[in-house]
């Protein structure tokens, strides 16, 4: 408590702070945690594998080589299959046909392609949890973000694709809104759960869509459900020709994600959000609004959902099918989770977890590696980081002298 | 004889810290040994050694003369040295029988719990040691001062002849520390030992035999409560002249800021837990409302500033109604309100120290432009706040989480006090803090008062009611019993009070004839 008491500490030199500064920081563990988990995830390629057990049959030594030839098998054909063939890429480069190029180049760009509704979802999915709410409905606000884009996107005709490009994304964002604003404002007003309610809201969501694909947006000349195609002028701008898909979403999503870093921590309602989430007390003490904050954040986190099943219109199938989203808004949760609910971070899980999905296609189709093994990979990726003692006691990494950036939720009891 | 335990120069180093300095201490049998200093002064640092929850990097410990080594709780509890916690290890659903049986299972036919003969023995020990607990209650249903006797049985079921109480008293009301004191006696009494940890003065003085003060990780001295005064054990402690007592000039009354007619407030199973309550404030007096712990003056203050909108009734700041008014616009008139738990009301844990301290005023001109926050001028604030109000901080940008309560407190005051006010509702200013920075938050709302604001404090301790207040209203079962003048109150009338009993004409003479000097604790 006295003065001469600090100046007798030793100044530890820079070498050692960034030593401490290294082992402590929460980084380090996510990205050892991710290695780990690629390691784990090779392991169980191999043991997975028949021929892991044939050639263990003959020796030890030869199932050993064996296993370590799938586990790299894998790996090689996930690399592949989500960045590009090295060897076709460059004889294509050398051989300088335009459309072999592309064809080179596709992996890369649809990994970027998948990156795009992951990045708009956990995106979602960070914004609630940083004011205290699990959204577990992302799924649901992204197949109601569709149907509310794509109407935009056929219905009005005749537009400037400046003007109908931002219309259609609002229409989308403005349906998830809607879907994020019930249970926000159940939440806020009667305390009822969220969680509980955003389950409920995917079901009504994913009925609510097949009714409107046979009824009212149904395309009268399809026999099966589906919506009409999008008008040319709503569609994203794809950068490249075909087969590559690359378009103007990517870099929507990334300026959205900048856009809420600046929301969350620049701003004062950015603030009022994440004083909420962590300490709704406090925030009521201090004089805040915690039921609007609550219903804008619901509501916000919604919009987005409903921006990555705009984007999925526009940007990659031009209208509406049953069951267009593969659970998008569920790995959503993960990699907010794995992006410690930081846009930022969740932009980089979000590159994660698209060149996964896309190169485990490759993988399974190459390696004839099941691409169940992807979701096994990144669920071993989340309890690590879920349990960051695991990793911290397999590096011998020091327990943290502060709190880690942790996300509070509230209890079942409403405290 | 060798002492029943003794510690030789333990040292513990921490990076940049040294916890623990060479320290020496002996317990004998059948005392009471209490280890006194501040927070942060290493005490529970030398118990979680002793109890085996860290290694010390030098020093031996010595059981009855001979060298033990304890690298974990379980050797520990071989030794025979048992851990009561600060903060409770029970298990809230479970019952006392199963939370003691946890780690040292009673068993019959092979594998099945043995509840009933577990039961018995906690029975046995609860009369044994008059602990008066229910060995099939469930946790959650018991109050505080019972879980903590669920928590003395756990050692006493392990047969621990050391018990080690750390920090016992701060969870508790003034009965059950009393109640804690006569089993702590009774316990040494029948040949236990105890080492009482704790930076309250008045109880080292009550009910210790040795007092060992430490003071940045060091021993300064070993007494015992006849051989010195609380004074002298403040000063060791603190290192420097404490001032116990608080200077305070003569009241100068202004204007009412605060009125308060006929408040009646419903609990949450709306019963009126504030009942008819009718009080003023006036500009530059200390109002103290004094009364044991659930007597209302939570939702007392809660309603005051904005958090809990009442019944019936009207309350009023600076000739405004402000009945039912949010707790921003109470703030905005120039209310201050330091809260009852700081780390749940009063603070975001997980924000920085600078964050911490423009929670209630990010919004304004000085530190935003109305939607974008100046981080510069919130940061410059902060500098400037940890400088005034001296918070032990390493830096602005630290979470408030790794600061000690004194400091947290001080992250409140400082910025409570930073902006122009003129009413301070201050609830349980002091509660769980050490010496120096009582004294510091003590002097700190003597010179708000002086200064012209109107000062609210309501507290469960008496002493620090009696020391501040310039009137004192009593409240007991949501009513205010009595309102008197600090020179009628001794602590003797609003113990009384306190306690729903009106004391007789004799007594009021008594404290109005002779006006008691009173030691801070």
């Amino acid at each position: 408590m006295t003065k001469e008491n600090q100046s007798e500490e030793k100044k530890p030199n820079s070498f050692q702070i960034f030593l401490e500064e290294l082992q402590h920081s929460p980084r380090v563990v996510t990205i050892l945690a991710i290695l780990t988990g690629i390691v784990l995830g090779g392991v169980l390629a191999a043991v997975t594998s028949l021929d892991f057990y044939a050639a263990f049959a003959i020796s030890p030594w030869e199932g050993i080589l064996t296993g370590l030839e799938i586990a790299w098998n894998t790996y090689a054909a996930l690399f592949t299959g989500s960045v590009g063939d090295i060897g076709r890429i460059s004889d294509a480069l050398a051989g300088g046909n335009e459309a072999e190029i592309r064809r080179a180049f596709f992996p890369f760009f649809e990994s970027l392609v998948q990156t795009v509704p992951y990045l708009f979802g956990g995106l979602a999915v960070a914004v609630g949890f940083r004011s205290g709410l699990f959204n577990i409905g992302v799924e649901g606000q992204i197949f109601i973000g569709a149907i509310t884009s794509v109407w935009a996107g056929y219905f009005f005709k005749g537009l400037s694709p400046i003007i109908h490009v931002p219309l259609t994304l609002f229409f989308g964002a403005l349906g998830g809104a809607l879907w994020g604003f019930i249970p926000g404002l159940l939440k806020a007003k009667t305390g009822a759960h969220e969680v509980i309610n955003t389950i409920m809201m995917n079901y009504v969501a994913f009925r609510l869509s097949e009714f409107m694909l046979r009824g009212p947006i149904k395309d009268p000349t399809e026999f099966t459900p589906k919506s009409p195609w999008i008008e040319d002028s709503a569609k994203f701008f794809r950068f490249f020709g075909d087969p590559i898909r690359f378009h103007l979403g990517f870099f929507v999503a990334l300026g959205i994600a900048f856009l809420m870093y600046w929301l969350l921590f620049k701003t004062t309602w950015g603030f009022e959000l994440r004083t909420v989430g962590s300490n709704p007390r406090a925030a009521r003490y201090a004089g805040m609004n915690n039921v609007a904050v609550t219903i804008i954040a619901m509501s916000l986190s919604g919009a987005l959902a409903g921006m990555a099943g705009a984007n999925e219109i526009m940007g990659v199938n031009f209208r509406l099918m049953p069951a267009f989203s593969s659970g998008y808004g569920f790995d959503s949760i993960a990699l907010a989770l794995l992006g410690k609910n930081h846009p930022f971070g969740v932009a980089l899980s979000a590159l994660l977890f698209g060149f996964l999905r896309n190169g485990a296609r490759q993988m399974q189709l190459r390696a004839g590696i099941p691409i169940d093994i992807i979701s096994i990979l990144q669920a071993i990726i989340l309890a690590f980081i879920a349990a960051p003692a695991i990793i911290r006691t397999i590096y011998r990494l020091k327990e943290p002298n502060y709190e880690e950036e942790g996300v509070k939720l509230t209890g079942w009891g409403g405290q | 004889m060798a002492p029943l335990l003794e510690l030789r120069g333990i040292t513990k180093r921490f990076p940049g810290v040294l916890a623990n300095d060479h320290i020496d201490l002996t317990l004998e049998k059948g005392e009471i040994h209490a280890l006194l200093g501040e927070n942060g002064a290493g005490k529970t640092t030398l118990m979680n050694i002793l109890y085996g929850l860290y290694d010390p990097d030098e020093g031996d410990i010595l059981v009855n003369g001979e060298k033990v080594s304890i690298s974990n709780p379980t050797d520990a509890i071989k030794a025979g040295i048992g851990m009561v916690h600060q903060h409770f290890m029970l298990i809230p659903v479970f019952t006392v029988t199963e939370n003691v049986m946890l780690g040292e299972e009673v068993v019959k036919n092979g594998d099945f719990l043995d509840r009933a003969k577990a039961a018995e023995r906690i029975m046995e020990i609860s009369e044994q040691y008059k602990l008066d607990v229910d060995p099939n209650a469930l946790v959650e249903d018991m109050p505080v001062g019972i879980q903590q006797r669920a928590e003395i049985i756990k050692l006493l079921f392990r047969d621990a002849d050391i018990l080690i109480l750390d920090e016992p008293t701060a969870v508790l009301t003034p009965q059950e520390v009393e109640e804690l004191f006569n089993i702590l006696r009774l316990l040494v009494d029948k040949g236990k030992s105890i080492i009482f940890i704790t930076h309250k003065l008045a109880e080292v003085m009550r009910c210790a035999d040795r007092i060992t003060v430490i003071r940045n990780g060091k021993v300064i001295g070993t007494t015992t409560p006849k051989q010195s005064s609380t004074n002298d054990l403040a000063n060791m402690m603190v290192g420097r002249e404490v001032d116990l007592q608080v200077e305070k000039n003569a009241v100068k009354k202004g204007d009412v800021v605060l009125s308060v007619n006929n408040l009646k407030i419903p609990d949450q199973s709306n019963n009126l837990c504030v009942n008819n309550v009718s009080f003023e404030v006036r500009a530059g007096e200390i109002l103290g409302i004094a009364g044991v712990q659930g007597n209302g003056q939570t939702e007392l203050v809660r309603s005051l500033t904005g958090l809990l909108p009442p019944l019936d009734g009207s309350i009023q700041i600076l000739g405004q109604d402000t009945t039912r008014s949010s707790p921003r616009k109470i703030t905005e008139l120039g209310s201050a309100h330091i809260p009852e738990d700081r780390q749940k009301d009063g603070l975001v844990l997980d924000f920085s120290v600078a964050d911490n301290l423009v929670l209630n005023t990010y919004y304004l001109p000085q530190f935003s432009n109305g939607i974008i926050a100046d981080e510069n001028k919130v940061l410059e604030n902060g500098k400037e706040l940890v400088k005034g109000f001296d918070i032990r901080t390493p830096g602005t940008t630290t979470k408030v989480s790794s600061l000690s309560g004194g400091n947290q407190q001080k992250v409140i005051v400082a910025r409570e006090f930073s902006r122009p006010i003129k009413l301070l509702i201050a609830s349980q200013p002091t509660r769980g803090l050490d010496v120096g920075s009582i004294e510091y938050i003590h002097q700190r709302l003597i010179e708000k008062r002086d200064e012209g604001t109107a000062v609210l404090i309501v507290s469960t301790e008496l002493d620090e009611i009696l020391q501040l207040a310039d009137r004192i209203a009593v409240i007991y079962r949501g009513e205010i019993i009595e309102v008197l003048d600090s020179d009628q109150a001794n602590k003797e009338v609003v113990g009384l009070l306190m306690a729903g009993i009106r004391p007789d004409e004799e007594t009021l003479k008594k404290a109005r004839a002779k006006k008691e000097k009173i030691i801070m604790t």
